[in-house]
């Protein structure tokens, strides 16, 4: 893939540069992958391997010979060829034979006896990685999915804009009200209390007016009396006092 | 298909120096087969999820076949007899 892209971007760059270089380049240039790339993902690792008979011999072997000779086919010719190879000494018997024969006794023993709890042990070893890589891509997957979920619910909840344009809206009126309100309240209390002013100057007036002509009343009243009234007030109010007790006297 | 293209499995025992004409002897050409026949050997039997004794033991007999024909020389001395 990098290499097509390698490909649609190396002509552009060379047309740029002068012409022996690109010649050079061109040559260097060259794609390296020429095969058909697989894309991802790879298909999965067989499950088992290619059949082999005694762990030697593949099947398709026996499967080739089986048309013509039956089952027995492929022994025969086995046991025929091990004859003839033992008797024209072409296989020669010797020292070597004996140790091959002890030491694939041994290897043979040792692979029935201990090859399945060695394979459990391999495989358990593949379980385990091959169990966390899938346990990291789960985890990854996981976000993702709790990513889109979040970014769903904020576009859901885009769609309540107009409910908090209107409380917004609701709320600004509210406070405007309140301000023409107190302006009007505090309009109303300085009004008042200019009135209240000149109505209590027009009282004070007025209070003072009265006071001040009683007080010349009384003074010029006092001044007038002269003291020859007074003896003949006086004189008076004992003649109406004796008159009085008289009468007091007369009635008890 | 055409002779220059079918496996060595595929091709008849009449065609076979035909084929072998057909074979590309050159020394990337030997390497690519080379290539190409292990590559094809361990996908078959190596790389797998459960292999079994089968993948080595193969390729030790075919080493053990090997080293035996290239010391025929010096085994076929310790033959027991002389006439056969």
């Amino acid at each position: 893939m990098l290499s097509r892209l390698l490909l649609r971007a190396a002509p552009a760059a060379l047309r740029s540069l002068p012409p022996p270089v690109t010649v050079g380049l061109l040559q260097a240039a060259r794609p390296l992958h020429t095969t058909q790339q697989r894309p991802a993902p790879l298909p999965p690792l067989p499950e088992k391997g290619g059949e082999v008979r005694h762990g030697l011999i593949p099947e398709e072997f026996f499967q080739f010979l089986y048309p013509k000779t039956g089952v027995t086919g492929p022994y025969m010719l086995g046991t025929g060829l091990v004859l003839y190879l033992l008797s024209k000494e072409i296989y020669v018997i010797n020292h070597e034979t004996v140790a091959a024969a002890c030491i694939l006794s041994v290897i043979i023993y040792a692979v029935k006896k201990y090859g399945p709890a060695v394979a459990d042990f391999a495989d358990k070893l593949n379980e385990e990685k091959v169990s966390k890589a899938v346990a990291a891509k789960n985890k990854v997957m996981e976000s993702l999915e709790t990513a889109i979920d979040q970014e769903k619910q904020e576009q859901w909840r885009i769609e309540g804009r107009s409910y908090l344009f209107d409380a917004k809206r609701n709320n600004i009126a509210m406070l405007l009200e309140i301000n023409y309100r107190e302006r009007l309240l505090m309009v109303y209390n300085e009004v008042k209390k200019r009135l209240d002013y000149q109505v209590a100057i027009q009282n004070l007036r007025r209070q003072k007016e009265q006071d001040h002509m009683i007080h010349w009343v009384e003074k010029n009243v006092i001044q007038s009396i002269t003291p020859q009234q007074q003896k003949e007030s006086i004189a008076k109010c004992i003649l109406d006092l004796k008159a009085l007790s008289k009468g007091a006297q007369a009635a008890v | 298909g055409p002779l220059s293209e079918r496996h060595l499995m595929d091709v008849r025992l009449g065609e076979l120096p035909a084929w072998l004409a057909t074979r590309d002897f050159s020394p990337q050409g030997l390497l690519g087969g080379v290539q190409k026949a292990w590559s094809s050997y361990y996908n078959k039997y190596i790389n797998v999820r459960k292999g079994g004794p089968a993948g080595i033991s193969m390729l030790l007999a075919g080493y053990c076949l090997l080293s035996y024909g290239c010391n025929y020389q010096h085994i076929k001395q310790h033959r027991w007899r002389k006439h056969h």
